[in-house]
């Protein structure tokens, strides 16, 4: 019952804390329950399927399947999150003023929310097929009983709950003048996160062999195995010992947002305008 | 900005077709999971070269090798064999475990 509670309350607290951050940068705008809900719904059938074939996805590419999934699924949020932040900065001020969104807004608030509904997806699917799987393997081998497992998988889901409902009631509580700064922020720095780890996934995966070998390691100050240091690693993509290409990655992401927000800054913010100043 | 998405998403598609290079010219370590225990449950790898740990996972059901010092994580499923390929490492004592059953599969790399 413990282990069970253990493992899925830490892989809860990961996909949570990403879906705390897309409910509060999704605040006011219409229709957003159903987008998320849809994303944790596709992200948890998803999870299901790899489960399922995960022996299958494991002996792709050599046996580098599985990291081949896990970049690739990683990248795909990176860019769903640049969209975002693209997105919140032409309308973000407007959303600021009035937070009930029309006409127009609302057809390009749709876009970003199908979006944000993907990053949620991919969280959970990253994390939840490990559930998945943990639990299935539990089960099978029948070490606790059915009520154990139940009973510590439970506990786990709602103490991620708790984790993620205080972020997100801790964002919210941010005066909105500030909160846009605050959400844009944050999206950058998981956006960062998410890419850095994409990059572990490649040198994993056999693929990347240059700018591999850690920088430094802060472990002793923060380790990633704590539940502080578990939170930082999602939601600033704190790594403890990160190598030379996981650092280009999360400052790349940080550029290409800042750029972004200075394009879209350039036109003005008009809805009606597609982004061709970057094309 | 598209340009740069688009090339990274380039390379990523690059990357996936690509084989992964240095799959056999690596040293390989043989580890077996039995019993939710990993034997051997010490190894010794040479420092500051990159090698891989082959892993035989012979219970039924799937184990994660998880290792924060490492810096990896994969999932072996149950009678599956993974590779785990880690990084060049500064000689010193590094800790894995298999996650779904920490209490027993746990193991010590050593690198000098």
């Amino acid at each position: 019952m413990l282990a069970a509670f253990i493992i899925v309350f830490r892989e809860v607290i990961e996909a949570g804390l990403v879906v705390g951050v897309v409910l509060a940068a999704t605040r006011g705008l219409a229709g957003r329950s159903g987008y998320v809900a849809g994303g944790i719904l596709a992200g948890f059938l998803g999870a299901c399927l790899v489960a399922a074939f995960a022996g299958g996805i494991a002996d792709l590419f050599e046996g580098s399947g599985q990291e081949a999934l896990n970049a690739t699924v990683l990248f795909v949020a990176v860019v769903m999150l640049v969209w975002h932040n693209a997105w919140m900065a032409s309308h973000g001020r407007e959303l600021a003023r009035s937070l009930k969104a029309v006409g127009e807004e609302v057809k390009a608030g749709r876009r970003s929310l199908m979006a944000l509904a993907i990053v949620c997806a991919v969280a959970v699917l990253r994390e939840g097929s490990e559930v998945v799987l943990f639990l299935y393997g539990v089960a099978a081998a029948g070490q606790t009983t059915a009520t154990g497992i139940i009973g510590g998988g439970l506990i786990g889901i709602a103490g991620g709950a708790v984790v993620s409902a205080l972020l997100y009631f801790g964002l919210v509580a941010i005066p909105l003048r500030y909160l846009f700064g605050v959400l844009t922020a944050l999206i950058t720095l998981l956006a960062a996160g998410l890419a850095a780890q994409a990059v572990r996934f490649l040198a994993q995966g056999g693929w990347l062999n240059d700018w591999v070998t850690p920088l430094w390691d802060t472990s002793g100050i923060l380790s990633e195995a704590s539940l502080p240091g578990r939170v930082a690693h999602v939601l600033f993509g704190y790594a403890s010992q990160p190598s030379a290409s996981e650092l280009a990655a999360y400052l790349a992401v940080i550029a290409v947002m800042l750029l972004v927000r200075w394009f879209v800054g350039q036109e003005g913010g008009s809805p009606r305008k597609p982004m061709q100043a970057s094309s | 900005m598209t340009a740069l998405l688009r090339s990274a998403a380039l390379s990523l598609c690059v990357a996936a077709v690509a084989a992964p290079a240095l799959a056999a010219d690596v040293p390989t370590f043989e580890v077996t999971l039995k019993d939710h225990k990993f034997s051997p449950s010490e190894i010794e790898v040479p420092a500051n070269q990159r090698f891989q740990i082959k892993l035989t996972n012979a219970d039924a059901t799937a184990d994660e090798f998880d290792s924060t010092d490492l810096r990896v994580e994969k999932v072996v499923g149950g009678g599956q064999t993974g590779v785990i390929r880690v990084q060049p490492l500064v000689p010193g004592r590094y800790q894995f475990m298999g996650e779904y059953h920490a209490a027993t599969a746990r193991g010590i790399v050593t690198a000098k």
